[in-house]
């Protein structure tokens, strides 16, 4: 009952502006960053941290990315996988060989791949849909093959080079907990910014190029200059996370790692959590990450108290389960709730916000 | 207001446009004076929307030219006609659905503003003082539009009516020297039509807004309007003031005409 | 002859036949864009299935009914996706559905592995591989049937588009939806027939791949290839999907055997893409495509 706002009562358009208009969301906000920031290193353990808090954080902005993108200025991209690469072997190797400082190499990533998604998002000019994806497919198989084929960038046959040792400016990042924390910081900030960016002017001429590009052109929006700049920034993020998922997730750059699939899967993270919601992209990545451990969790529930599943099922469809699983939310989710975990999240809020009287 | 006195807004000069073989638009000429409320009208098929695109940088005609404040701009894409200062409405309502009412006008600022990604993405300082002060602007058109209710409903939910109303916003929030509206009130009860006229002249009026449109409903265009063209089949058939053209052979003829085939 | 030409000679050769493969996946893309304006991201995973399932049922029935099976459960399966997918989404904008297809392959890869294994499977067709000298250059009797099948299937398609009443009330809901209810075509229904003969498709192409290759996931990786060809042959022409196929299997092939070796191999795998990206930046629309109007 304490959660709500009796009628408009801001008074400036600045406070009615705020990114957090109840002061119970600003209050729940910082909360939610001191447990981020201090109190999850702490408690978690170290499978933890590795294999749940950071995966989350890096795919949250990978998603965050790909939902700039699709979800705001409505381009499809089926390579941000292939995106996301060219920023892993970006930063490695300008750290491993030419000393760059983690954080400007991670950036210096972003700017890379930045130019890179720029010149395939290219064809979007023209083209729409489905047309776009392909173009977009092109990149991912473009990118795998000059990553693997180009020795200076890849440096050999398995495509794999490990990142030495982290360290930026004296502080040795080698425990989980500290490389959790230098991610959050990279993450918070960006997605700090890309709330921003896709609540003022540039957020908003995306969203019109989305919902009705011919009238967004006729009210003076360039559609060239606005797509590219989509495509620019999603890439950023997307080199971003795959520079982070290198120097604090799996510790070496490896192609494989950047499959066709993991694009897929960032399209699910988005679709699911929902799309044109910058809190959706980290509810989507939270629930792809959790999804196959929850599924595991299930199973071996559901083999030790109930019933033993391989005398009911064979082995190959429950090792199956994930992708049938994925797919079928993606359905559900387009057809029943196409805003995804986020208009589930505000569904809640308003609930709360009006509780115990609803009327 | 001035009847062909002074320099001419907009100048079209004998404009041509053909998709394949359907000849929409043959030899068409119109001048537009600043301050004016300038009607389009004509039978189904007469190239009255293909005249409106031509002016906003749709479709481009061949040959033919068209001059806006004395310059010559008949090539020039769209997002470029608009910077110009000429917006307009679409005959089917041409909102952003799934934005709100309010991002919608704001969208309609685009080109007044000037913040880049940084100044965005930061919002801090310069940036949001921008915001704010365009938000300002645009919730003086709210006022006179009288839609401050739906503020922060998504377009695509509105009902038919309102979304027509709020399209107009979107047009009028970016301050257009010229606004060209495409049939602003189909569809539209009277009570409905009566408001939107209200807001028409209103505009006009106080904010000294030149005005194109196309409308169907002869009674208002009769009433709203300082000069009428007259379009039959791509051709210019008669131009004028209300009451000659309320006199005019020719568009009698036209009009029972396109009637009486049907 | 001399060497370098005989052995291009060659490399189109080969390369045609695979591109009838490509043809074969590619149409079964056009067949449902053209009926319900939907791009379908999982006919690839329609083809690994049937694959799959004929691979599995005809090591242990005959082959005949073992076609008949997998003919009835790709007849369920357009049955289902009409009914789960696409009723749901009716109105919705086309990108919404191009992702809902991506789920539909999800689910489909993992129905297919979940029911009958992920093992890579042979899929023996009765036919022993043979390979004949036709003027200095080696075909396989593979490849011939596959050639003859395809075509045997193309023909078909077009004769029940053109001739059958169905095949032209099909025809009438891919040009005009709202036209084709007017006059009387229930829109699901056709959508209904269109993914079930999408299906049959995927079960020719399936069982011709299958043998060629081998049954595995891969299998509906190789259908993107299928992308391309819709780029440059246009996503509404069945033609276009034909020559598409034909052109960038020997394209391909061309630049492996002719340019692979000197940048390191493997461009196989990307060529048809950076064929495709030329051929948008030139016509957008494909070289068989329709060009789309847009009205404002």
């Amino acid at each position: 009952m304490f959660y709500r706002e009796t009628g408009v009562l801001k008074t400036t358009y600045a406070k009615d502006m705020e990114l957090f208009p109840i002061p119970l969301d600003k209050a729940g906000f910082v909360v939610v960053m001191v447990l981020a920031f201090f109190v999850i290193p702490l408690v978690s353990s170290h499978y933890m941290l590795v294999s749940i808090f950071i995966p989350f954080l890096v795919f949250s902005l990978a998603a965050l990315g790909l939902n700039i993108l699709t979800g705001y200025a409505g381009q499809l991209s089926l390579g941000h996988a292939g995106f996301m690469a060219v920023g892993a072997y970006a930063t490695v190797v300008m750290y491993n060989r030419y000393d760059v400082p983690i954080p400007v190499a991670l950036l210096g990533s972003g700017l890379i791949t930045a130019a890179v998604g720029s010149v395939f998002g290219l064809p979007s000019l023209r083209i729409k849909g489905f047309y776009l994806a392909v173009s977009t497919l092109a990149a991912q198989l473009i990118i795998e093959w000059v990553i693997t084929h180009v020795k200076w960038i890849s440096g050999g046959v398995y495509s794999t080079i490990d990142i030495r040792a982290l360290e930026f400016m004296g502080w040795q990042i080698d425990t989980a907990a500290e490389k959790y924390q230098f991610a959050l910081i990279f993450v918070v900030i960006m997605a700090f910014f890309a709330k921003n960016v896709v609540r003022s002017r540039i957020g908003r001429a995306w969203m019109s190029i989305r919902d009705m590009d011919v009238a967004s052109e006729i009210i003076g929006i360039s559609q060239f200059k606005y797509k590219m700049l989509a495509f620019a920034v999603s890439s950023f993020y997307a080199g971003v996370a795959g520079g982070l998922l290198v120097a604090f997730y799996y510790g070496s750059a490896n192609i494989e790692e950047f499959h066709l699939l993991v694009s897929f899967q960032i399209l699910g993270m988005v679709i699911i959590g929902g799309m044109g919601s910058v809190l959706g992209s980290f509810l989507g990545a939270g629930f792809i990450v959790l999804l196959p451990i929850f599924i595991n969790l299930t199973i071996s529930f559901v083999n030790h108290r109930i019933v033993d599943l391989s005398k009911v099922f064979t082995l190959d469809l429950i090792a199956n389960v994930e992708n049938m699983i994925f797919g079928a939310l993606i359905i559900f989710f387009l057809a029943v709730e196409p805003f995804g975990l986020a208009r589930l999240w505000n569904t809640i809020k308003d609930y709360l916000r009006l509780w115990p009287f609803p009327y | 207001m001035p009847d062909g006195v002074g320099r001419p807004l907009l100048k079209v000069n004998n404009v041509y446009v053909s998709f394949g073989a359907l000849q929409a638009l043959l030899g068409v000429s119109l001048e537009i004076y600043p301050g004016e409320i300038f009607a389009i009208i004509g039978p189904n098929g007469a190239g009255k929307t293909t005249l409106i695109n031509v002016i906003s940088g749709v479709y481009h005609p061949s040959p033919g030219e068209v001059f806006f404040e004395g310059k010559e701009r008949t090539f020039m894409p769209p997002h470029h006609v608009a910077a110009l200062g000429i917006a307009r409405t679409f005959q089917n309502v041409a909102l952003f659905k799934g934005m709100t009412t309010l991002d919608n006008l704001m969208v309609g600022r685009h080109l007044q503003m000037r913040s880049g990604l940084f100044a965005s993405g930061v919002y801090w300082g310069w940036g949001q003082k921008e915001e704010i002060a365009h938000r300002k602007v645009v919730e003086d058109v709210i006022d006179f539009l009288e839609i401050e209710a739906i503020r922060k409903a998504p377009a695509g939910m509105l009902p038919y009516g309102l979304q027509k109303r709020v399209e107009l916003g979107r047009a009028l929030a970016a301050e257009p020297k010229l606004l060209l509206l495409d049939e602003p009130m189909a569809g539209m009860n009277l009570e409905e039509k009566e408001d939107i006229a209200r807001f028409i002249l209103d505009a006009n009026e106080e904010r000294g807004t030149t005005i194109c449109l196309i409308e169907h409903d002869m009674g208002v265009v009769m009433d709203i309007s300082d000069r009428i063209l007259v379009l039959d089949y791509g051709r210019k058939i008669a131009e004028g003031a209300p009451e000659e053209i309320r006199s005019n052979p020719e568009v009698i003829k036209a009009y029972l005409g396109a009637h009486g085939k049907k | 002859m001399s060497e370098t030409l005989l052995f291009a000679l060659e490399l189109t050769i080969s390369g045609l036949l695979v591109g009838l493969m490509y043809s074969l996946v590619a149409l079964g893309f056009v067949l449902i864009y053209k009926a319900s304006g939907v791009f379908n991201f999982a006919q690839g995973d329609m083809t690994f299935l049937a694959a799959l399932a004929l691979a599995s049922f005809v090591v242990k029935i005959p082959l005949w009914i073992s076609l008949i099976v997998v003919l009835a459960i790709m007849l369920i399966l357009a049955m289902a996706v009409e009914r789960i997918v696409l009723k749901p989404l009716v109105a919705r904008p086309p990108l919404v559905l191009f992702m809902a297809t991506i789920g539909v392959a999800f689910f489909l890869q993992g129905l297919a592995q979940g029911i009958w294994g992920t093992q890579p499977r042979g899929l023996e067709l009765g036919l022993a591989d043979q390979t004949y000298d036709v003027a200095g250059m080696f075909i396989s009797n593979m490849d011939i049937l596959g050639a003859v099948v395809a075509g045997i299937l193309l023909i078909a398609l077009v004769w029940f588009f053109q001739k059958t009443k169905t095949g032209r009330a099909l025809r009438a809901v891919s040009d005009d939806h709202e036209a084709a209810l007017a006059v009387g075509i229930p829109l699901r229904k056709a959508w209904g027939i269109t993914w079930a003969i999408a299906g049959i498709v995927a079960i020719v192409a399936g069982a011709l791949w299958g043998s060629r290759v081998g049954v595995q996931a891969s299998l509906a990786l190789l259908a993107l290839k299928a992308l391309p060809v819709l780029i440059i042959g246009g996503i509404d022409s069945i033609p276009g999907a034909i020559l598409g196929g034909l052109i960038i299997g020997a394209a391909e092939n061309l630049a492996e055997g002719l340019i692979g070796p000197a940048v390191g191999g493997g461009i196989k795998n990307f060529f048809p893409y950076l064929l495709a990206l030329i051929v948008l930046a030139v016509r957008p629309y494909g070289l068989f495509g329709r060009e789309i109007i847009e009205r404002v």
